[in-house]
C-alpha cells in the first residue's frame, strides 16, 4: 500500500501532472515572495538593531526573540481576525487570497531574520569596532564590510526562513483556506489528501517536500564548512 | 623625505597631562603625565594589567577619557589627526578575508600602484607567497606581522605597536625590530610596548614605566636599566631577567 503510494507518487512527478505542479509552483511563489519581503525587512532593521545603541533596543530585541517561536496557528488566527470581512482590514478582501498567505508567513519569518541579522552583525561589529574607529574608517564602509564579512552567516539565515516558509502549514491553511485552483499549497494540499485517504498525492508532495528540505540543509552544510575552512565565520 | 617630515611634525609634541580612564568603576589609567618627542621610540612597559595597551588605545582616541587631556602638537584630537596615527593591536584584528584583501581595505583606491605598495608591505615582513591566503589562517606571529603591515601600509606619522614581537620567532623577531628602527629613521614617531627588556634596550630612547594605572617613570632607557628610581620597577627588571 505504501509502496504502490510511492510509485503513484513517482508516476506525478514524472508525468508532469498538472494539478500538481499548480500547487507546486504557488508554494514556492509564496515561500519566496514572503522570504524576500522580509527580508527587505528584516535585514536592515536587524543590522540597525545591532549597530545603534537607543533607549529600548534590548526591548526590542527581546520582542523579535520571542516572536521566533510564534506558534503558526496563532499567527494564522491573527491575521485572519485582521483581514476578515468584519475585521480592521476587512476591506483589503485579501481573505482566502495568495496575500495572505504571504502576509502570515511574513509575520512568521520576519523575527527570524530580524533577530538573528542582528545577532551576526553584533558580534562581527564587535570584533571590527575597534580596528575601524583605529583607521577611521566611514561608518557607512564599516557597515558595508561588517555585512560583507557576515556574508556566509546571513545567507544561513535566509535559507532557514525559506525552510520554514516552505514548510509551514498551520498559519496558511487558515489564512488562505486551501481553496483548489488558488490557494492550496503543498502542506495544506498534504493535510487535506491524508485526511481523505488519498496517499498517492500526499506522499508525493511530501517527498517533494522531503527534498527541498534536504537540499537547504545541503547548501547550508556546504556553505558552513567552505566558511568554516577559511575562518569566515 | 620633505612630506614625511612635515607629517611628523604636526603631531608632536605629544603633551599628555592628568590623563585618566575609568572602565566600571576602576580607574585603568591615573592621572597620566607626559610628553612624547618628535620622533622618539618609547617602550612602554610595565607588569600585566598595569594599562600599557589601554594607554595607547586612549592616545588613539578609542577609549572615552574622565579627565585630562592629550595633544598633538597643541591640537586635541580630529579627523586629520586620527588619520596620521595607527595602532597595531596586541591580539591581531583581521577581516574574514585573505592576506592581500586585509591589505587593500585600508587603501582607498585600489590599482596597480597601490598593489605593488601593499605586495612591497608584504615582503618586508615576509608574508607576499600568503597574499591569497585566509588571514585568519595565518599563525599567530604571522597574524601579527600582517597587522604591522598593514599599518605600515597607511604610512602614519605616529606608529603605536601593543607588543608586536610577542609571538615572533627570532628571526622574524630580528626582521620586525630592524623595520622599527628602519621606520623610525624615515621620521616616524613610534610607541611600543613588550615585555622584552632586550628589546626595549635594543630599540628604545625613552621608557615609561607603568604599575597599576599610575605611570612611575619616565626616563632615558639608558638610564632606566642602570638604576632605575623606583622599586616597582626595579622588582619588574628583576623579575624579567630571573625569567
Ligand atoms: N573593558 C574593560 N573593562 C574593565 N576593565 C578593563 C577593561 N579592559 C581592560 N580592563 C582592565 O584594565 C587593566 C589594564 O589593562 P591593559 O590591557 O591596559 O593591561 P596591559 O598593561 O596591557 O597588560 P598586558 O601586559 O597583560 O598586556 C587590566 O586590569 C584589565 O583587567
Ligand atoms: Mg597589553
Amino acid at each position: 500500500m505504501i509502496l504502490e503510494s510511492f510509485t503513484h507518487a513517482f508516476d506525478l512527478v514524472l508525468t508532469l501532472d498538472k494539478d500538481f505542479f499548480e500547487i507546486l509552483l504557488l508554494s514556492m511563489k509564496v515561500s519566496f515572495l514572503s522570504l524576500l519581503l522580509s527580508c527587505l525587512m528584516g535585514l536592515p532593521l536587524g543590522t540597525y538593531l545591532a549597530i545603534k545603541n537607543f533607549w529600548g533596543r534590548d526591548t526590542v530585541l527581546i520582542m523579535f526573540n520571542a516572536m521566533m517561536g510564534l506558534p503558526p496557528v496563532v499567527v494564522g488566527l491573527i491575521v485572519y481576525l485582521l483581514i476578515s470581512r468584519s475585521g480592521p482590514f476587512g476591506w483589503l478582501g485579501v481573505l482566502y487570497t495568495p496575500t495572505a498567505m504571504i502576509i502570515a508567513q511574513m509575520i512568521l519569518i520576519t523575527p527570524i531574520v530580524v533577530s538573528l541579522t542582528a545577532q551576526i552583525i553584533e558580534e562581527i561589529n564587535e570584533e571590527y569596532k575597534d580596528l575601524f574607529k583605529s583607521l577611521v574608517i566611514s561608518s557607512h564602509k564599516a557597515l558595508i564590510a561588517c555585512l560583507y564579512d557576515a556574508r556566509y552567516s546571513i545567507l544561513t539565515v535566509i535559507l532557514a526562513g525559506f525552510g520554514r516558509a516552505v514548510s509551514e502549514v498551520g498559519a496558511v491553511i487558515i489564512v488562505g483556506g486551501n481553496i483548489d485552483h488558488l490557494t492550496r499549497v503543498m502542506t495544506t494540499t498534504i493535510a487535506l489528501e491524508t485526511s481523505k485517504g488519498n496517499l498517492s498525492l500526499a506522499l508525493a508532495l511530501g517527498i517533494i517536500l522531503l527534498l527541498i528540505a534536504l537540499t537547504i540543509n545541503l547548501i547550508l552544510i556546504s556553505l558552513k564548512t567552505r566558511a568554516k575552512r577559511r575562518m569566515y565565520v | 623625505m620633505f612630506d614625511e617630515q612635515k607629517k611628523s611634525k604636526s603631531l608632536t609634541p605629544i603633551v599628555i597631562s592628568n590623563l585618566s580612564l575609568l572602565l566600571g568603576k576602576t580607574k585603568i589609567l591615573d592621572k597620566i603625565k607626559c610628553k612624547i618627542h618628535n620622533k622618539s621610540i618609547i617602550a612602554v612597559l610595565g607588569p600585566n594589567g598595569a594599562g600599557k595597551s589601554l594607554f595607547l588605545k586612549t592616545i588613539n582616541g578609542l577609549t572615552p577619557v574622565e579627565s585630562g587631556k592629550i595633544k598633538f602638537n597643541s591640537k586635541e584630537i580630529n579627523y586629520q589627526i586620527r588619520k596620521e596615527i595607527a595602532l597595531v593591536f596586541q591580539k591581531p584584528t583581521l577581516l574574514r578575508r585573505t592576506v592581500l584583501e586585509n591589505m587593500q581595505f585600508v587603501l582607498e583606491k585600489k590599482n596597480k600602484l597601490s598593489n605593488l605598495e601593499i605586495m612591497n608591505h608584504l615582503q618586508k615582513v615576509g608574508l607576499d607567497t600568503y597574499k591569497h591566503k585566509p588571514a585568519r589562517l595565518l599563525s599567530g606571529g604571522e597574524q601579527q606581522r600582517l597587522s604591522l603591515a598593514r599599518a605600515l601600509l597607511i604610512n602614519p606619522s605616529l606608529l603605536l605597536l601593543d607588543e608586536p614581537t610577542a609571538n615572533l620567532d627570532p628571526y622574524s623577531l630580528n626582521l620586525i625590530e630592524e623595520i622599527i628602527l628602519d621606520e623610525n629613521k624615515k621620521g616616524k614617531t613610534i610607541i611600543l610596548t613588550t615585555h622584552d627588556m632586550g628589546q626595549a634596550k635594543r630599540l628604545a630612547k625613552e621608557i615609561l614605566f607603568f604599575d597599576k594605572g599610575k605611570l612611575l617613570e619616565q626616563t632615558k632607557a639608558i638610564n632606566f636599566f642602570a638604576k632605575p628610581k623606583t622599586k616597582e620597577a626595579q622588582n619588574y627588571i628583576n623579575g624579567k631577567i630571573l625569567l
